[in-house]
């Protein structure tokens, strides 16, 4: 994609190499070393794919023990680390830098204890988001976060970056449901935070280590609560003519004190792509379409789909469903979870945002992101988790084309840079990474990034591990704004660039 | 020498005072000349949980009371951002004219200090990050946050976090702050997220002392999807003199046969939600086989207020614990403190409160070593007058110590903000 500022290369971190892969190969079992440039190639980016690094090579440990003496050695050698869970990240993450062992946590991928009594599961944090819910659901149990890469992302990753999905505004993020983790530090170290109990004394490390996104320690186990699956569940399918009135009704279910568990919005041109692509039955002629899901008791959801319906009749929807059996509940949702794919199949490339904004806001934003993708002369389709705030606008694209994808990014930028101007943020569940560094500034001043960057040094004193990743690398505010810098070239002509 | 620094020296030649700034700024400044002379200094509210945590040895107090206002409350945003010595009461009762409230249904710890009612402030609440009944169902104070303003111990103003539910921007400071006792960061203004009220409570009281039966019904509260949203065990009061009995007097309600050990949990919703989940309850639990009574929402509210207030130690001189362990557990526990302890159940088995005579100091260490082996962590929250101090009030391992110093550090490098209130280095 465009060019990105990494940290400076260690030279001599480069040029030990062998003595790196030989030591390496005595820690842990040498056949979990991998060095070769085919063997790492697959290693060399995540789920922002446009970001490409190999790097010196990646390393597969089995147990905690064995990421505690490589983190120590790396720590005596200065060498940097980059921990990586299922590479799902699209803020990349997970970034390999050249002269940094990747760490990847792959081999991590067993469920350790399933403890009804308690209502945890105690994992490693390469097993997969979904996994923990296929553990528990024979007894009607279930895992509550559910990002929408759940049957690829690890549990680890989801951790690091607080994932979310799309019932967070009543069952919350993973820091919210999460009850323990086992990490090692930069230096070694083996620290075990929380356990099976409620709550934490002292600082809460955990809420720390949540989305902090591998730069503060490696996740080795998770212990996540998991909750019983409600009795009811049921969902609404609604269109409306216009943007205004679809989001009011948004903010009007919210405050009538209706809290969904998910409830999700399209506007016209997704409504159109995942029509096409999944044939969910969306309304076609309708400008916004909102899924309202609730759960509860039998006549708790009836009570509460009628007060819904009520509201968004008001609002003037121009069509109004409610799911009446379960089949027809994921038939609704089949179009909203093919989002992603339809837009694939629209463009040669698209590129997700993630911004955060107000509820109320959305139909100031979705009027700003037309606006800017006529300027841009873009194609983008949005969906917007009302419930919780987090816009998904995705910029359809062709990466063949160099200025477009130039023109992508830049509109990509100035979307999220709208979110923070109404109230939002510049990134509700995918991370900063590499991808939204630079707009850090666009919330936070040069106090907030140095509180923030203090914490960092004080638990990786040598910034070894996965550097680079969501701070400024310019730092000061004032000197780097934008993801295209170019007092940033003066500073590191040595660079690579690619 | 600028006006503001004349101010400031004005200010500091007396090395014994209070200091009570009027705005984050006026803060700012006030901790810099601190961080510049390194005073330590103890951070106050309004003083309404000051009993708890260590002693501070500080001539300094740094008074935020004047931080308070509500700054902005969006109801239909389901958030209220506040100046962060706000008394509760006044967030409260704010929310309450749009029928919302503060989900994790904060403890008001003004009955066990003189008996009667005293909230505090916000900040001073966030600060201990302890929840109430609702915590097993709904998340802890922690899980409320959603940002904050405040200033660290160089006097440097800093944010973090925002006031939209789903936030990754850069490290969650806002959960560090919640539950450090004031000693990361002076507070100046906080976002929280607020939820609908509830319409109704109802409450079915289950009588026994069947401890086996008592964690029984626990496990199957917390693994109904009936949404139970409190489960408190309350047992008899042991009759050794120095225990004060407020269970009768406490739970005075019709329906409740407050003198003898029950079970109670708590139903919300609308009038027919709640009689479905009874229902369902009622098989769940076999209800049909137990001697049970049930409290109507003129009962129930004013039940889980009393609970959650710890009414049932009110005034007490003795040393209260906070101790929360895996439930499994809960026999162990339960088997150890019977007949010799004031105590009660909350969160659905979770958590315990424990009244431990004063000069009980052994008795405390050995409750501390078995909460420890059941995998859980205990506090003390009040300390009788004549405790001393042997054993900490908080626990913590090494390692996580070792973490929580280099935290420390990165916020407060000479320890002005509450040296020592929860660690001995922090």
């Amino acid at each position: 994609m465009s060019e990105l500022i990494l940290p400076k290369i260690n030279k001599e971190t480069i040029s030990k190499k062998e003595y790196i892969f030989k030591n390496l190969a005595k820690i842990i079992n040498p056949e979990n070393v991998l060095s070769h440039a085919d063997e790492i190639k697959p290693y060399e980016t995540d789920a922002l794919a446009a970001y490409k690094q190999t790097p010196l090579a990646v390393v597969m440990p089995e147990n905690t023990h064995e990421v505690s003496k490589i983190l120590k050695f790396c720590y005596d050698e200065n060498i940097k680390v980059v921990p990586r869970g299922a590479g799902t990240g699209l803020s990349g993450g997970a970034l390999p830098l050249q002269d940094a062992i990747l760490l990847s946590l792959g081999k991590f991928n067993k469920i350790l204890e399933i403890d009804f009594e308690n209502k945890c599961v105690i994992t490693q944090p390469g097993v997969t988001n979904l996994s923990l819910t296929h553990a528990v659901q024979h007894k009607g149990f279930y895992y509550a976060p559910d990002p929408s890469s759940q049957l690829a992302c690890s549990i680890g990753g989801n951790v690091a970056e607080n994932s979310g999905g799309v019932h967070s505004l009543k069952y919350g993020t993973t820091t919210n449901n999460i009850l323990g983790v086992e990490m090692v530090m930069m230096d070694g170290t083996i620290c075990r935070i929380g356990g099976k109990t409620l709550d934490q004394e002292g600082y809460d490390l955990m809420g720390l280590i949540c989305g902090s996104e591998g730069l503060l320690g490696v996740i080795t186990e998770v212990t996540a609560k998991i909750l019983k699956k409600p009795q009811v569940v049921k969902a609404a399918l609604i269109g409306f003519s216009t943007i205004e009135e679809g989001g009011n009704a948004a903010t009007e279910i919210i405050s009538n004190g209706i809290v969904p568990a998910g409830m999700e919005i399209m506007d016209k041109a997704l409504i159109v792509a995942t029509d096409n692509f999944s044939k969910a039955g969306y309304p076609r002629d309708a400008e916004l379409l909102l899924i309202v899901e609730l759960d509860g008791t039998e006549s708790e959801v009836d009570g509460l789909l009628n007060e819904v319906s009520a509201i968004c009749k008001k609002n003037n929807c121009s069509s109004l469903k409610l799911s009446s059996n379960e089949k027809e509940r994921l038939s609704f949702w089949a179009g909203r979870k093919a989002a992603f794919p339809a837009c694939g199949a629209m463009a040669p490339d698209y590129y997700c945002m993630d911004g955060s904004i107000p509820r109320g806001k959305l139909a100031e934003a979705l009027l700003e992101i037309k606006n800017l993708s006529k300027k841009y002369n873009l194609p983008v389709a949005n969906c917007f988790h009302a419930g919780d705030g987090n816009l998904h606008p995705l910029i359809m694209y062709d990466g063949g084309d160099k200025e477009q994808l130039r023109k992508t990014e830049e509109f990509g930028s100035e979307i999220l840079k709208t979110c923070v101007r109404l109230g939002g943020v510049i990134t509700g569940e995918h991370g900063v990474g590499v991808e939204k560094r630079e707009l850090m500034c666009e919330m936070f001043n040069d106090n907030d990034i140095q509180q923030q960057l203090d914490i960092k040094s004080a638990l990786d004193v040598k910034n070894l591990l996965n550097p680079g990743k969501v701070y400024p690398i310019l730092r000061k505010c004032a000197e780097e704004g934008r993801v295209h810098v170019h007092r940033g070239e003066e500073k590191f002509p040595n660079l690579p660039r690619f | 020498m600028s006006t503001e620094e004349k101010k400031n020296s004005q200010i500091f030649q007396d090395s014994n005072k209070t200091y009570y700034p009027e705005n984050e700024i006026e803060v700012s400044s006030i901790v810099k000349e601190l961080y510049k002379k390194n005073l330590p200094t103890e951070l106050i509210g309004t003083g309404s949980k000051s009993f708890i945590g260590n002693k501070i040895q500080s001539a300094n107090k740094l008074s935020l009371s004047k931080l308070s206002g509500i700054i902005e409350y969006l109801p239909e945003e389901l958030y209220i951002k506040v100046k962060a010595n706000t008394p509760l009461e006044i967030i409260e009762e704010e929310l309450e004219k749009n029928n919302q409230e503060l989900a994790f249904e904060p403890i008001d710890f003004g009955f066990i200090e003189n008996g009667k009612s005293n909230k505090g402030t916000i900040g001073g609440y966030l600060s201990c990050n302890f929840a109430g009944s609702r915590r097993f169902k709904v998340g802890s104070a922690r899980d409320h946050i959603l940002g904050f303003r405040g200033v660290n111990g160089k006097g440097e103003i800093i944010k973090s976090g925002g006031t939209v539910v789903k936030n990754v921007t850069g490290y969650d400071l806002s959960k560090l702050v919640t539950g450090s006792f004031g000693t990361l960061v002076a507070l100046t203004e906080v976002v929280l997220k607020v939820l609908p009220k509830k319409n109704l409570s109802n409450t079915i009281v289950i009588y026994t002392e069947d401890k086996k039966l008592v964690k029984e019904l626990f496990e199957k509260i917390s693994s109904s999807s009936s949404e139970v949203s409190g489960a408190v065990y309350i047992p008899e009061e042991p009759k050794a003199a120095n225990y004060n009995c407020n269970k009768e007097r406490v739970f005075k309600l019709n329906d409740l046969k407050s003198n003898v050990p029950f079970l109670a949990l708590r139903i919300e919703g609308n009038k027919t939600s709640i009689n479905e989940r009874v229902k369902v309850l009622t098989d769940e639990l076999e209800l049909n086989k137990l001697n049970i009574s049930m409290l109507d929402v003129y009962q129930s509210v004013p039940f889980w207020k009393k609970v959650n207030n710890l009414e049932i130690f009110a005034e007490t001189k003795n040393n209260l614990l906070r101790a929360v362990i895996p439930p499994s557990k809960g026999n162990e526990l339960m088997q150890k403190l019977e007949n010799k302890y004031k105590y009660y159940i909350d969160w659905c088995g979770s958590l315990y409160w424990i009244e431990v005579q004063s000069k009980k100091n052994m008795k405390i260490i050995e409750i501390k070593k078995l909460i420890k082996e059941l995998g859980g962590y205990l506090t003390i929250i009040k300390t009788s007058p004549d405790y001393d101090y042997e054993e900490t009030i908080f626990t913590i391992d090494e390692t996580r110590l070792l973490i929580s110093e280099k935290i420390k550090k990165s916020f407060d490098p000479r320890r002005v903000f509450n040296p020592g209130r929860m660690y001995r280095g922090i």
